[in-house]
């Protein structure tokens, strides 16, 4: 099983993902040309205090909502000339499993199979290593409405990993999961990140994001205010040896005093 | 200003969410549209008097002498408004014990519960009848203006029936809950409604059919047979309908009885109120039925995986199952009466055909929204490598194949008997089908399924539209089968609407 610490980036990974002048509007500008890179074999975190603009990022590199302008690239694919193809490629997660209530674990992963257009016996033998990784082996022929957080949570995650996906999008994923759960979860995405797989990540629990990221970004009003390992986020607010929570802290505040 | 924890103080709290619920729904969540739900209400009220004054104003001179074929009559329709009324109670105090919305804030509250639950017992009675209230004023308003002032007695009978309706309803589903647990009163307490809902209506029709060979109720309520099995004239049996004509006396028995049914009701059932919804949220939804591990993964393409999910998903949901089909109950009469006038010619035909379009109209539209909006892993489908347009024919597929499943034996059946109306009965049934899903991708709004019953709550315009367009396919339906030329015109007439629908789609749809 894998650790929580992050490993070392070589410098010359390729870009999983390229976010060029990413501009979202709604009632107001809720992301403004957003300029990010998140290379193969990396886990990006995102940060950014509550309408910064982290989901609506997420959601549009998934393919769930279309920017207003900019461009994006997953592993060389224009994702919105292309959605299907870059679709192909990469896993979403979202805070609120989805799920089905009627389906079993095992037939959720038929449906997702089928929908990836997998091979049946290779979708298969993903499915079953994929329902003992997560130890939803005793539940796997159980309908899912009766399912905790944790175990709905976990059954979304064999989904999106099931046809080995080489972007992993993740909101929130470790919202409301116990503690168990929560270091499954991670353990997973941890070794998922070593298989070669990128993997970007909000959360508001900076200490994951402390413990896991190869680099953090923090994001305010929409826009990218900083980036980097945490010991560079450090430098940056010139505040060495503090927590990253300190340092999200000086930063966010500094962006709203400007 | 009331004190907090007093009776009046939770039918405050209570008249306030159901008014703003109530408001919700007729604006469709939208904040300053209430001016415009006021002009529309307007109109509508005086619509209904005029098609009122069309309907009832020659029967405004019947008083209470009148004879007993028009007591039989009224009784029927006092009966079928009862049977409504009841059917829509039983739902109401099912929700109660198991829409969670603040029942767990006001049980773990130190306030005593049975307090809450007389008050929304109440509430329950009030709001049917002021919903049957809505819908026959301009009715009582017009035979009232007509006829004279003793017609106003039938508000007190209607809120005399919602107070009773609402106190067998709360009596029926507790006895529910006591007998079948509380894990399966949810699904049956449906079934229940549904069938008390149409039953009477439906065993009216099937009577007709059996014994007069129409679909018309009042060719057997009006018939010898039943004036000769009616109780006599000075029969209790007709007091609601004497009340309705303006007998004092009986007027004052039915109020006496739907306010004591209700008093006994809430006195007798609202202490352990508290007990069955605390069981109903104990429930496990979760079935831990095991199926062998060997089960092997089938070769899918997306749309099949699609479409598979969506028949999966439906099968499996008996409640959400018996809400779509409901109106299949009211195939019943006609499928009666398929077999009744089978070899007989085509003529009792023509008038099975627009039934059957307009219930095609109206599943399809129910399965649409089941398909298209209430979708509960929307994020999962849209983030899937397939077109969004393949996605969305998967879907109509899924409802086409369900809505061929339930008509293509009726169209077979009539087939046996005349071609020609077998033909106008699918054509039209696809036809409806296909008007009602577009309407449903026009107006599509992500819902969770659960959200089934309040599905006409995202588009008053889809709603109408639906109900419209079916309504119009079906009058088609109906002409063409009967060989009439006008159903050219009801035919573009069906198209207009449609036309006029794409018209004021969303943008972007």
């Amino acid at each position: 099983m894998a650790t929580d610490s992050p490993t070392s980036m070589q410098p010359a990974s390729p870009a999983a993902v390229t976010l060029r002048n990413l501009t979202k509007s709604f009632d107001r500008r809720a992301v403004d040309g957003l300029d990010l890179t998140v290379r193969t074999g990396e886990f990006y975190s995102l940060l950014g205090p509550n309408g910064a603009g982290k989901t609506t990022t997420l959601r549009m590199i998934a393919g769930l909502l279309r920017p207003d302008a900019g461009s994006i690239s997953v592993l060389g694919i224009d994702a919105l000339a292309d959605p299907v193809a870059a679709k192909r490629i990469m896993a979403w997660v979202s805070d609120e499993p989805m799920i089905y209530d009627k389906l079993t674990p095992f037939e959720y992963l038929e449906f997702i199979a089928g929908l990836w257009g997998m091979e049946s016996a290779a979708a298969e033998a993903s499915a079953r290593h994929h329902i003992d990784w997560l130890g939803l082996t005793p539940h796997a022929h159980e309908r899912c409405e009766g399912f905790s957080k944790g175990m709905r949570q976990k059954v979304a995650l064999a989904g999106a990993l099931v046809h080995d996906p080489r972007l992993i999008i993740l909101d929130e994923p470790l919202t409301g999961l116990d503690a168990g759960s929560a270091r499954l979860v991670k353990s997973v995405l941890r070794e998922r990140v070593e298989a070669g797989c990128a993997v970007i990540m909000t959360t508001h629990i900076l200490e994951v994001a402390e413990r896991m990221a190869d680099r953090i970004g923090v994001i305010a009003r929409g826009r990218l205010i900083a980036e980097g390992t945490h010991d560079e986020l450090r430098i940056q607010t010139g505040k060495h040896g503090t927590s990253l929570e300190d340092t999200f802290l000086t930063l966010v505040a500094e962006q709203d005093a400007a | 200003m009331s004190t907090a924890g007093t009776w009046p103080w939770f039918a405050r709290h209570e008249a306030r969410l159901a008014w703003r619920d109530w408001l919700s729904i007729m604006t469709a969540g939208h904040r300053g549209r209430e001016r415009t739900l006021a002009l529309i209400l307007i109109v509508f009220v005086a619509g209904m008097h005029l098609i009122a004054f069309g309907m009832v104003a020659p029967y405004a001179g019947i008083d209470n002498t009148a004879g007993k074929v028009r007591l039989i009559v009224i009784t029927s329709g006092v009966l079928l408004s009862f049977s409504l009324m009841l059917s829509q109670a039983m739902e109401s105090v099912t929700r109660g014990f198991y829409a969670r919305a603040d029942l767990d804030l006001i049980l773990c509250s130190p306030i005593d519960a049975q307090k809450v639950f007389c008050v929304r017992i109440a509430t329950t009675a009030i709001a049917i009848s002021l919903m049957a209230v809505l819908l026959a004023a301009p009715f009582i308003n017009v035979l009232a203006f007509e006829g004279g002032m003793h017609w106003f007695g039938a508000y007190a009978v209607i809120l005399a029936m919602g107070a009773t309706a609402t106190a067998i309803a709360v009596a029926l589903t507790v006895a529910l809950f006591r007998t079948i647990g509380a894990k399966r009163t949810r699904f049956v307490a449906q079934i229940v409604a549904a069938v008390i809902g149409a039953a009477f209506v439906i065993g009216l029709q099937i009577g007709a059919i059996q014994y007069y060979g129409t679909l018309s109720r009042f060719a057997l309520l009006e018939s010898d047979t039943m004036v000769a099995l009616a109780p006599g004239i000075d029969s209790i049996v007709w007091w609601p309908a004497r009340a309705m004509l303006g007998d004092g006396l009986a007027l004052a028995a039915t109020i006496s009885v739907g306010l004591l049914a209700l008093a006994t009701s809430i006195a007798a059932f609202s202490p352990r109120f508290a007990d069955h919804a605390i069981a109903a949220s104990g429930v496990s939804v979760g079935v831990t039925r095991q199926v062998r591990w060997s089960q092997r993964f089938r070769k899918l393409s997306p749309r099949r995986a699609l479409r598979a999910k969506e028949f999966t998903l439906l099968r499996r949901d008996p409640w959400l199952l018996s809400q779509s089909l409901m109106q299949m109950l009211y195939l019943l009469p006609p499928a009666l009466m398929l077999w009744h006038s089978f070899g007989e010619g085509s003529g009792p035909l023509v008038l099975m055909v627009p039934i059957l379009v307009m219930a095609s109209g109206q599943l399809s539209g129910g399965l649409a929204w089941l398909a298209i909006s209430g979708e509960d892993a929307p994020d999962l489908v849209a983030t899937a490598p397939v077109a969004a347009g393949e996605i969305i024919r998967a879907k109509v597929e899924a409802v086409m194949t369900c809505i061929a499943v339930v008509f293509v034996p009726f169209v077979l059946a009539i087939a046996l008997t005349s071609m020609i109306c077998a033909v106008v009965a699918a054509a039209g049934i696809v036809i409806a089908a296909a008007s009602a899903t577009q309407i449903q991708l026009w107006f599509r709004a992500q819902a969770r399924r659960s959200q089934f019953r309040r599905r006409h709550t995202a588009s008053r315009i889809a709603t109408f539209a639906e109900a419209f367009s079916s309504i119009t396919w079906a009058a088609t339906a109906a002409l063409a089968a009967a060989g009439s030329s006008v159903a050219v015109v009801t035919g573009l007439a069906g198209l207009g609407i449609l036309a006029g629908t794409r018209l004021l789609r969303p943008p972007g749809r």
